[in-house]
């Protein structure tokens, strides 16, 4: 039907559209793209991360132009970025509070799939992208955070790198290889830079093309967690599926500017967020003789960092930390429900849920206090219910009763 | 010859060719890795450092780099050897059995010397400088503490010699790199001595 109408017309689009498929690429991914009519603010968060990485994509590629990844330049250009680069201290607050914001949208993100189920069956490949996606915006942020080359930074790579150590035999040279050097030096410097500016940010933008290709396959979830296309009208429309755009496109224009209101407020007043988002101990040239008193990573690292420290072995800490993230992957097949949204499942799925949602912000604020006394004790109770909650998940699933699903979508669940 | 002759040879073909690709990729791929290890310039900067010891007193500690790496040394006086004889403090490996220092610092002080100890500062736990905690029983470390060195990130301990308390986030005792007394008073690190262990 409009296939042909607009093949027809002449003028630039159909100039355009019988060399390229920009129109059929608009009505696929836009104008004909049907999602269920009731998504809830939980579902502006996708959106929220494109804006924020276009932005960070945008804000980086300007500070490269001022930044020198060397060590004896390094912590003198972002120095120099702040003070004399016409308007280089903003540029340089909108990257730094971008990767907060980045990490904010995203765990808001994968929280709404674990409250709707959205990793379930069609979407398991879609959740395994988006999981390579968190693991290369962690990848990111790692990288990055060494560039500025201050106390936090050194020691924080210090730190991450010699997590490799522990492996057994391939610990010691896996790690002089990553560092390529004996310790952390300029030459690690330098191909961290090549790494944060170039190979995980294309990686990052081709993995958030398959994320979206693969939601639009499958189509959106929705908070009653039903498929709409199992219903739909005489014109082979979903009779529940309203148009991503204009429908949504709107909607998210006023969440993209409720959530830019908040950003410019942490990037005017508040850019180091009382050492959050930028550490103090950063404010210091990396000095390889000396450890800062107390050293965390980022708020965005801190809950598997406590994790990590609450095993008193190193080989234990590292594998258990490197399974939090892990057992994340396998959350489609661990969560065994036919039921997918909240709404519809019991106390013995809500209640869990909020224990495992507050364990991993307990967590995430352990991880920024000194391990030691009362604190390790509680990120030992933390990680344990962390993890407790994915094998309570898988044995109580192969059992759950929900309650009925409705046919149609609701407004108010 | 009719199409279905010809399948098993095509499909011995295909994977012929997909294996080679595959080990092409495979040398493709090395220099590439390869460019990773530490490169000639890095190697020429980790050679050995000569370090004066003559103006370190008795109880005292200095630094110096090498390969990048803080190495500590520090002159022990009878009293603190003495301290550690006498410790009960319980460690992971005090016979030095891990391969964590050269052949001639395995011994009870793990060192060449008894009084000067030499060893990296980065622990073995994620690679952080232990402090220098020389006084004894202090009221974070507890009363077993005879002196030793300490971790701030993660909490971990070790005596005078570098060897690592039992249950702490470390494994290891702290290494002890190769060195050598090129005379008295003068250290050489990053060489080994020549001395029958």
């Amino acid at each position: 039907m409009s296939n042909a109408s607009v093949n027809n017309e002449s003028g630039l689009l159909a100039w355009i559209d019988a060399r390229f498929p920009l129109s059929k690429m608009m009505r696929e991914h836009a104008t004909e793209y049907y999602a269920g009519k009731n998504f809830n603010v939980w579902y502006v968060f996708g959106v929220l991360a494109m804006v924020v990485l276009i932005m960070q994509l945008l804000t980086g590629i300007f500070l490269t132009m001022s930044y020198k990844p060397s060590a004896t330049d390094a912590f003198a250009s972002v120095e120099y970025i702040m003070r004399d680069v016409e308007w280089g201290w903003l540029i340089r607050y909108l990257h730094s509070t971008g990767a907060s914001a980045f990490f904010i949208v995203v765990y808001l993100h994968m929280f709404r799939a674990m409250l709707y189920g959205s990793y379930k069956k069609p979407r398991e490949l879609l959740w395994l992208i988006g999981m390579l996606i968190y693991l290369a915006l962690m990848a990111e942020g790692f990288f990055g955070y060494l560039l500025p080359w201050g106390q936090m930074s050194y020691w924080g790579a210090q730190v991450i790198i010699s997590l490799f150590g522990a492996l057994p035999v391939v610990g010691d040279p896996l790690v002089e290889w990553i560092r390529g050097d004996y310790n952390i030096s300029d030459i690690t410097l330098n191909r961290f830079f090549a790494l944060h500016v170039i190979a995980v940010p294309l990686a990052l933008v081709m993995l958030v093309v398959m994320h979206i290709l693969a939601l639009h396959e499958t189509g959106s979830n929705n908070p009653d967690g039903i498929e709409i296309k199992e219903n739909k009208g005489p014109d082979g429309i979903p009779v529940d599926g309203i148009a991503f755009h204009p429908y949504y496109t709107s909607k998210d224009l006023v969440a993209i500017i409720v959530f830019l209101i908040l950003f410019s407020a942490v990037v005017f007043f508040a850019p180091e967020m009382g050492g959050y988002f930028l550490e103090h101990a950063n404010f210091e040239p990396a000095n390889s003789l000396k450890t800062p008193e107390h050293i965390a990573p980022v708020w965005y690292f801190t809950p598997f960092y406590a994790i990590l420290r609450a095993v008193p072995s190193k080989l234990g800490g590292v594998l258990l930390m490197g399974g939090a993230i892990f057992v994340l992957f396998l959350l489609p097949w661990i969560d065994r429900s036919k039921v997918k949204s909240i709404r519809y499942r019991g106390w013995g799925y809500k209640l869990p849920l909020a224990v495992f949602a507050v364990s991993f912000v307990a967590l995430g604020i352990l991880g920024t206090l000194p391990a030691e006394g009362v604190y390790t004790l509680l990120a030992r109770l933390f990680s344990f219910l962390y993890f407790a909650f994915f094998l309570y998940l898988y044995i109580y699933t192969g059992s759950e009763q929900g309650k009925p699903v409705p046919e149609r979508l609701t407004y108010h669940g | 010859m009719s199409d279905d002759t010809g399948l098993s040879r095509r499909r011995f073909l295909s994977v012929a060719t997909t294996v080679t690709g595959v080990v092409g990729a495979g040398f493709a791929a090395t220099p590439f890795i390869a460019s990773w290890q530490p490169s000639a310039r890095a190697r020429a900067l980790g050679a050995p450092v000569e370090v004066d010891i003559s103006k370190l007193e008795d109880g005292a500690l200095m630094k110096v780099t090498w390969r990048g790496k803080p190495v500590s040394i520090l002159r022990r006086s009878s009293e603190m050897l003495k301290r550690m004889e006498n410790s009960s403090v319980a460690l992971r490996d005090p016979e030095s059995e891990e391969d964590q220092q050269p052949n001639y610092a395995r011994n009870e002080f793990r060192s060449i010397k008894p009084e000067v100890l030499v060893i990296v500062s980065n622990c073995t736990h994620l690679g952080c400088v232990p402090t220098s905690r020389f006084e004894v029983a202090p009221a974070d470390l507890g009363p077993d503490w005879v002196g030793g060195f300490f971790c701030p990130c993660h909490g971990s301990k070790f005596d005078l010699s570098g060897r690592v308390f039992a249950g702490v986030p470390a494994p290891t005792n702290l290494v002890v790199p190769p060195y050598r007394f090129a005379d008295d008073n003068t250290l050489i690190i990053g060489e080994d001595a020549e001395v029958a262990a």
